[in-house]
């Protein structure tokens, strides 16, 4: 029961959150301050993540294909789809439940516990729209730091080919444009929207809605990664079963 | 005037506040006052609409809170002045940001106009050199000072505070009470005061409703309080012994 009360009220909230808008020249500065925190402020763990992981991607495949028979291009081609397809959209989203979802779900938290959302509500301000619009709005420039991330993960997947003597520089090429779908891209960017979103609510109705001191802040922090990450994986499984089955 | 009647407030079957009636007038600082537990916080987030009540109604100015829309709760939130007993100051603002918080939500004053209602209100608090610095850098009076112009700079017609000297210095305690009360006087305001501190019945009462238990066991002001045979009220107020002498003083100037 308290599974479906949850539920329930995580799609109030949603609805709530865009009811009676904060004014635009105070929102303006909100949505530009959360853009800072949560997509500028995550683009270097972004980068670092998808550069390192790219590359282990590409070691990986290179050292389980050793039939002769198979091209060496196509490690180039198995780390782009493994990028493009999962890697970047769906386990920097799982990374980043962890990073901006805990700061999302603290930062509200800790305001729920020292009284300020209660101030806002007094001062007759929607806290839902002033506190979690601004988050959902910032996070729709997610996609940008994703697509950054897809680069930086065959960018790294290719310094790992050439310094590790796996392949050539031009066979990696070959491989990156190889039976490229330019759908997989949108069905990527599709996905992203979708993580941005839940990144941006669950954590935020977790914080929002909390009771307690600053041991319950903690404990929904970790609440609110568990659910986000379970969130994303099974949004994960449903849109690739409807997008590319 | 603030008009309250009949409120009972539950939570989880348990009742909090057993039928409480009151009213709370124009230009008087009205204290809430009983010990820890008997109902005075619940009963203060009520009258802001922060918690729902079962029973009762409560009006402003002759407009009952629960038959508002949510969108009318709000317009009349926006005449109401709040300080937290956390002082509850935006961290992630200066001092300046914090006051000019609610002129920016709410009015269309352009920013020379904000700018000085705000150096007019942080004036009045005695904090003329406080503007940027971040609530963290600032005492515990400092914030409620700040808190306090925070409340009043978008002239609320309603005031509320929710223990205003809770872990403050008694000769700070003394200036945040003299302040409200001055305040109050002032922008004649419906002051709601929560309080379990004497000094400030005996400072500022100029209404004092005794809660007991979520009952309201006895109403009168700071003249009265020391006259009551209310046992229960005079077990609490003077269960120091520095009011036990102050009673014991009044008695024989009496007699």
């Amino acid at each position: 029961m308290a599974y479906l009360h949850n539920i329930g009220a995580y799609f109030l909230m949603v609805v709530e959150m865009f009811r009676k808008p904060t004014k635009w020249s105070v929102m303006k500065k909100l949505i530009f301050k959360d853009i800072d925190d949560l997509i500028i402020g995550s683009l270097g763990i972004i980068a670092f993540i998808s550069f390192f992981v790219g590359g282990v991607i590409t070691i990986q495949t290179a050292l389980n294909i050793s039939n002769p028979l198979i091209p060496k291009y196509l490690v180039g081609f198995a780390t782009r789809q493994s990028v493009i397809l999962e890697f970047a959209p769906t386990f920097t989203s799982v990374i980043m439940a962890g990073k901006v979802g805990s700061f999302i779900t603290s930062s509200i938290g800790t305001m729920r516990v020292t009284e300020q959302i209660d101030a806002l509500e007094v001062m007759g301000i929607n806290s839902l729209n002033y506190l979690v619009f601004p988050k959902t709005v910032a996070l729709m420039l997610y996609p940008f730091a994703i697509a950054i991330g897809m680069f930086l993960g065959i960018l790294g997947g290719m310094a790992a080919c050439i310094y590790g003597g796996f392949s050539s520089l031009d066979d990696y090429i070959l491989g990156i444009q190889t039976d490229f779908i330019p759908f997989h891209i949108t069905y990527a960017f599709i996905k992203t929207f979708v993580f941005a979103f839940v990144l941006a609510t669950i954590p935020s109705f977790y914080g929002y809605y909390m009771k307690g001191g600053a041991l319950e802040v903690g404990k929904a922090s970790t609440t609110a990664f568990v659910w986000t990450s379970v969130v994303i994986i099974l949004l994960n499984y449903v849109l690739t079963d409807m997008l590319l089955s | 005037m603030i008009e309250v009647t009949n409120l009972h407030k539950s939570f989880n079957g348990v009742e909090v506040l057993k039928g409480i009636s009151t009213t709370f007038e124009k230009g008087k600082t009205n204290l809430i006052i009983g010990q820890s537990g008997s109902g005075k916080t619940v009963f203060i987030k009520c009258l802001l609409g922060l918690f729902n009540y079962e029973e009762g109604s409560i009006a402003y100015d002759g407009k009952i809170f629960s038959n508002l829309t949510e969108d009318q709760k709000r317009d009349l939130r926006a005449e109401i002045g709040m300080v937290f007993q956390g002082s509850a100051l935006f961290d992630s603002m200066t001092i300046e940001e914090n006051v000019m918080f609610p002129l920016r939500m709410f009015t269309k004053q352009s920013k020379s106009e904000m700018q000085d209602r705000v150096d007019f209100v942080l004036k009045r608090v005695n904090l003329e050199n406080a503007h940027k610095k971040m609530p963290s850098e600032a005492s515990g009076g400092m914030q409620k000072r700040v808190a306090i112009a925070r409340a009043i700079v978008n002239k609320p017609k309603y005031l509320f505070c929710d223990e205003p000297n809770s872990g403050l210095d008694p000769k700070t305690a003394i200036v945040i009470d003299n302040l409200i009360q001055e305040i109050t006087d002032e922008y004649q305001i419906i002051t709601v005061i929560n309080s379990h501190d004497m000094n400030s019945v005996m400072e500022i009462g100029e209404k004092i409703v005794f809660l007991k238990d979520g009952y309201k066991a006895w109403e009168g002001s700071k003249d009265t309080i020391f006259k009551t045979d209310n046992q229960v009220v005079t077990d609490f107020v003077y269960s120091s012994e520095l009011m036990k002498k102050v009673r014991q003083m009044y008695i024989e100037e009496k007699s």
